[in-house]
């Protein structure tokens, strides 16, 4: 009896000392009160100092691109700070690059905020947010697209950039026994604030392709978050080449049906690559968008084009057709979109005619 | 048994060096050891906190538990010990000593439940130590880590030149690398006695 207590005891004194020494240190030497947070020189939060700066900005909502956890060992939560944050810690030294630290740029999971401290993030982290959504309907665009349409919960708005994506959750379902998120670009109008529109193409043993084309019905609940990219669009008075093969075509919707809304007079070439006319979709909104917007050519082309389909149009790979019509690339800039093979290709072509490499914008679908 | 203290520092830093014959502290070895300058922050913080841990546990353990008869309670004592010091000791740089901090405190945490902190701990105590030859232990098993360490990073840096197959790239290539660093060290283990 005597050594249970004398056991317990002891530990309990030993532990019961440690705590009491803890605590006082936590409310004098480790509070540091309460600090602000200024982003973009706009927004103030003020939060509980001491924390991590990525956590403190969890807290309110605002979302970093962070794969690890916060535990600095991805590099992605990158903050610029313009104000407090004290040294770069050599936690953070493998992860930036000499410009990095010259321009201040830091790990916001090893910083921690101790004083008032102001940061600066892109305007679109801000925007990232996770939507509850309901399926409006869900069809077939060609036989392994499937043309999606979520509706927003009643009390939310998405905004996004003509050309950015979100990442669409699949749950478990028979066959699959983990949740992922896989992107897929909007297709929808950036001024359609209540819905967004996917075009999502059936890779098979997909995890989220299977879950969209085989197990997802109308009315069903989906979850995405977003919006994600700096694959969108630029407004300047450059004439616009597209470039794009199979769903690439997602994100070019997008930004037509932005130029369309705003009445943008800017010369434009789509050039869609597809392998035979089973494979080409959304035909009447590009002959909408021939006959409505200032100046644009939608230029679909079969590299293996079925004799008894009657195809009239062009043949080959998209990028002999690219090459066969674009002469002149003064004043113009390309938006690319699809199968990393054939952006690489087309990106070598666009350079070897001279266009800057700035000029070209791509997103590449893997 | 009565071994000089200076044979048990230099043993410890090279003969008997903590990691690389006892494989103690790896998870922190593998995962710091890319880069030179942050080795070096890491091994400092290891060498402080393995002295300091090892002196108090030195005094806990003969002044608490063998009166107490309480032996068999080392390991939960001994882990109790190093969180708190280590937490306590994180808690206090970072408020005063800022250049410290960013030198070293900020691996603190890391070293939490660093491996080689309660092995030098226990076997300060199996091996029977006192008081002078157990902050020596301490203050030997520190450096010879943080030995390790930083030559771990040197040789990771030539490393990143180096054509390594895909598969062993980064934790593969480094466990194979300890190996081979081990195998040296171990070479010279007979040459003194320190139990």
């Amino acid at each position: 009896m005597n050594s249970i207590f004398n056991t317990v005891g002891t530990i309990s004194l030993i532990t019961g000392i440690f705590a009491l020494l803890l605590t006082i240190a936590n409310r004098t030497i480790g509070n540091y009160g309460k600090v602000d947070i200024t982003i973009n020189k706009d927004k103030i939060y003020t939060v509980d100092g001491g924390d991590t700066l990525l956590s403190s900005l969890i807290e309110n909502k605002v979302f970093i691109p962070s794969a690890c956890g916060g535990k600095g060992s991805c590099g992605y939560c990158k903050v610029k700070i313009i104000e407090g944050g004290g040294p770069v810690l050599p936690t953070e030294l493998g992860y930036l690059t000499d410009s990095d630290i010259k321009e201040n740029i830091r790990l916001s999971c090893q910083c921690k905020v101790k004083e008032n401290i102001k940061i600066e993030i892109p305007e679109e982290f801000l925007d990232v947010k996770e939507y509850l959504s309901s399926v409006e309907f869900i069809k077939d665009l060609t036989p392994s697209i499937k043309h999606l349409k979520l509706k927003l919960s009643s009390d939310e708005e998405i905004n996004f950039k003509p050309g950015q994506y979100v990442q669409l959750k699949a749950p478990k379902y028979k066959g699959n026994n983990e949740e992922v998120f896989r992107a897929y670009s909007i297709v929808s109008s950036p001024y359609d604030k209540k819905h967004i529109e996917l075009a999502i193409g059936y890779v098979p043993e997909g995890i989220c392709t299977t879950y969209v084309h085989n197990f997802l019905k109308v009315k069903d609940k989906a979850v995405f978050n977003g919006p994600y990219g700096d694959f969108y669009y630029h407004d300047n008075q450059r004439e616009m080449i597209f470039v794009a093969v199979g769903t690439g075509m997602a994100p070019i919707v997008s930004i037509l049906h932005h130029l369309r809304e705003n009445n943008i007079s800017r010369k434009a070439t789509f050039y869609f690559g597809a392998r035979n006319v089973e494979d080409l979709f959304f035909l009447d909104e590009m002959k909408s968008f021939e006959e409505n917007l200032y100046d644009f050519k939608f230029i679909p082309c079969l590299s293996r084009a079925n004799e008894e389909d009657g195809w009239n149009g062009e043949k080959g790979r998209v990028t002999n057709v690219l090459e066969k019509y674009l002469d002149n690339i003064d004043n113009i800039e390309a938006y690319l979109c699809g199968s990393p093979v054939m952006i690489d290709s087309v990106v070598k072509i666009l350079k070897d005619k001279g266009l800057p490499e700035e000029l070209i914008y791509y997103d590449k679908f893997e | 048994m009565e071994i000089n203290p200076i044979v048990i520092l230099f043993a410890s830093i090279f003969t008997n060096n903590i990691i690389l014959t006892n494989f103690l502290g790896m998870c922190s070895f593998i995962a710091v050891s890319n880069e030179i300058k942050t080795s070096l922050g890491l091994g400092q913080a290891v060498t402080f906190v393995l002295t300091f841990t090892t002196v108090i546990n030195y005094f806990i353990y003969n002044e608490v538990l063998v009166r107490l008869n309480l032996e068999y309670l080392r390991f939960i004592v001994f882990i109790i010990t190093i969180a708190a010091f280590v937490q306590l000791v994180e808690m206090i740089v970072e408020r005063y000593l800022p250049s410290l901090y960013y030198a070293l405190g900020i691996f603190l945490p890391l070293i939490t439940v660093n491996c080689a902190i309660l092995g030098v701990s226990l076997f300060m105590v199996i091996r029977q130590y006192n008081l002078i030859q157990s902050v020596l232990f301490g203050l030997g098993s520190g450096l010879g880590w943080t030995l390790a360490i930083v030559a771990m990073a040197g040789i990771r840096k030539k490393l990143k030149n180096a054509n390594v197959p895909k598969g062993l790239e980064g934790a593969g290539i480094t466990i194979i690398v300890t190996g081979l660093m081990s195998l040296a060290f171990i070479g010279f283990s007979g040459i003194v006695q320190i139990q």
